[in-house]
């Protein structure tokens, strides 16, 4: 689908087709409601669903049975008549609920009586020495590879971090009967006392099966040394070996092809915060998330969240957040409407979050892997170092904003999202202050990179063009 | 590098990266027909032209950019190759006029 088939106005606007997309889509088309979907992949399903109608994989069991319970999703968003445009960058949204929408390089304007932000999460920064190079890569990119293209590592392949989508990986590359030499785990070993307390909660929670099973099964099959106190990946011109240390112990050295790292994974706040919308640190999660009231309302009028991007609680209840945030719309907008399954979507949530505490305790990443030293790259694209930022710091620079100016970190294309978690927490802990007082990027749109000749494409209304024609 | 695992489905699709046929799989993205094909930098960044390669995959890293048919600095995570796509691979700062 072109931009051209993007209407001006909509009565529901959803941003991401993965499950709190779909889902909410598919409430708010079935109230009878214009419902459009911008995403920005080639097919529906986020990350967790992801390519889950056409995945290359032909043995189901390789990705596993919670893979293809989204199939009904999927199958209920296709029936639901909202329409689904692919390819879809939204690089803006405002006070307003206007939408600049970019698809095969053109874009449109398009307006929503509501808008759901549901733009998932995305990997926390692993700032490590050698992360740059060729050949390390985060442990959702090479499952992104495995379900969309069937590609796995070939050759000595290291996972390294924590975390469940870490083991879940793991799993599947066993599945597929591809290679893992070993996994290093980083998680701390205090992270168990401290996670303890909420066993109950994780206990009756759904986690606890499918977690323990997958566990017990990467275990008997890959090398798996924990206490990992540093890292470092070496090489010339791609990743070569890998260096660490256990608990402070002598340097180890591992040869590598393949480097699959992560750490968990935080909101993808980009599209959000440049809309205005609050966002607070969250020393639980170690990331922002937005201020939110009931069932994903933000500070401003009309737009909600829902999803990992209102704070990460996994697929299960960000399908529970979708249903949630368009049965608010729904009522705002068809007055007496019933909406189903807000009930269950509740309850279901509630069960999701009572286990998630325990795994936010139990893979808190160690203050070493979020917070790097000396000449470790921060800001990749701009290849800012994490010197180069405490340098600033001295210097009299406060915040991410001002370091911007300083050593432009955040400049580059990703537009901070790969640095900016890194950088709050670096200043933070050399300014001796919290990360909420530090603050982040101040982001603007367009925040996706879009060329001027599109700008300048946009179909013009005759208010602008009185507005710059001379008579 | 990346290989297919032995069950992997798909219809082939001839592409070049930097002018070398290149046989990629339907479905495939830019950055992942790269990998597929032994290609793990596809750039060279404009700071210290230090090599990248394909991050994260889905969009945010921006470490993919290679230039397809004429236009530069595309996210090749989020392209799915054509039939005939001309893909080259990016080195330094862009250069004006090109």
């Amino acid at each position: 689908m072109s931009a051209a088939g993007i209407r001006d106005a909509y009565d529901v606007a959803i941003v991401g087709a993965g499950a709190a997309g779909l889902a909410a889509a598919d409430l708010c088309a079935r109230a009878g409601l214009s419902t459009v979907v911008f995403d920005e992949q080639a097919s529906p399903g986020g990350q967790t669903y992801r390519s889950i109608e056409d995945t290359p994989l032909r043995r189901p069991e390789v990705l596993g049975e919670d893979y293809w319970k989204g199939a009904a999703l999927l199958a209920a968003f296709r029936a639901s008549g909202a329409q689904y445009v692919p390819g879809a960058g939204v690089w803006s949204l405002t006070h307003e609920r206007e939408l600049g929408v970019s698809v095969d390089g053109q874009s449109r304007l398009t307006t929503a009586r509501r808008v759901i932000v549901a733009t998932g999460a995305l990997e926390r920064p692993f700032p490590i020495p050698g992360w740059t190079l060729p050949g390390v890569m985060t442990t959702g990119a090479a499952q992104i590879l495995l379900k969309s293209s069937g590609l796995a590592a070939q050759g000595r392949t290291v996972l390294a971090g924590g975390g469940p989508l870490l083991w879940l990986l793991a799993w599947q590359y066993l599945n597929a009967g591809a290679r893992i030499d070993a996994i290093l785990e980083t998680t701390p070993r205090g992270n168990l006392l401290r996670a303890a307390p909420h066993a109950p909660g994780f206990l009756v929670s759904p986690y606890v099966r499918k977690g323990l099973a997958l566990l017990l099964a990467v275990h008997r099959r890959i090398r798996v040394v924990s206490g990992v106190s540093e890292l470092r990946a070496e090489g010339d011109g791609k990743v070569q070996s890998l260096v660490y240390r256990v608990r402070g112990g002598a340097e180890q050295r591992l040869p590598v092809d393949t480097l699959l790292l992560h750490q968990g994974v935080v909101p993808n706040v980009n599209l959000a915060m440049a809309a205005g919308i609050e966002h607070r640190w969250d020393d639980r999660q170690l990331c922002w998330t937005p201020v939110l009231e009931r069932d994903g309302a933000t500070s401003v009028e009309g737009i909600a969240i829902a999803g990992d991007g209102a704070g990460i609680a996994g697929v299960q209840a960000a399908v529970s957040r979708g249903v949630l945030a368009a049965a608010v719309a729904v009522r705002a907008l068809k007055p007496g409407a019933r909406p189903d399954g807000e009930a269950r979507a509740r309850a279901e949530l509630a069960r999701y979050e009572r286990g998630r505490r325990f795994l936010d305790e139990l893979y808190r990443p160690a203050r070493a892997f979020r917070i790097p030293q000396g000449a470790t790259i921060v800001c990749r694209c701009e290849e800012v170092t994490a010197q180069q930022i405490v340098d600033a710091v001295a210097l009299g620079c406060t915040g991410p904003n001002q370091m911007k100016a300083f050593v432009r970190c955040g400049m580059g294309p990703c537009q901070g999202r790969l640095c900016g978690l890194t950088v709050t927490e670096l200043i933070a802990r050399t300014r001796g202050v919290s990360p909420q007082e530090v603050g982040y990027y101040r982001l603007r749109s367009p925040v996706k990179p879009i060329t001027v000749a599109e700008l300048a494409g946009l179909p013009h209304t005759d208010a602008g063009v009185k507005a710059v024609v001379r008579h | 590098m990346f290989q297919r695992v032995y069950d992997a489905s798909g219809a082939s699709v001839a592409v070049t990266i930097d002018g070398k046929p290149v046989q990629a799989r339907e479905g495939d993205t830019v950055a992942a027909a790269m990998l597929a094909a032994g290609y793990e930098t596809c750039r060279t960044t404009p700071v210290s032209e230090a090599p990248r390669g394909p991050y994260c995959m889905m969009g945010v890293c921006f470490e993919c950019l290679v230039t397809i048919g004429s236009v530069g600095n595309r996210q090749g995570c989020l392209v799915r190759v054509q039939a005939g796509m001309r893909i080259e691979t990016q080195h330094g700062k862009r250069v004006l006029g090109r």
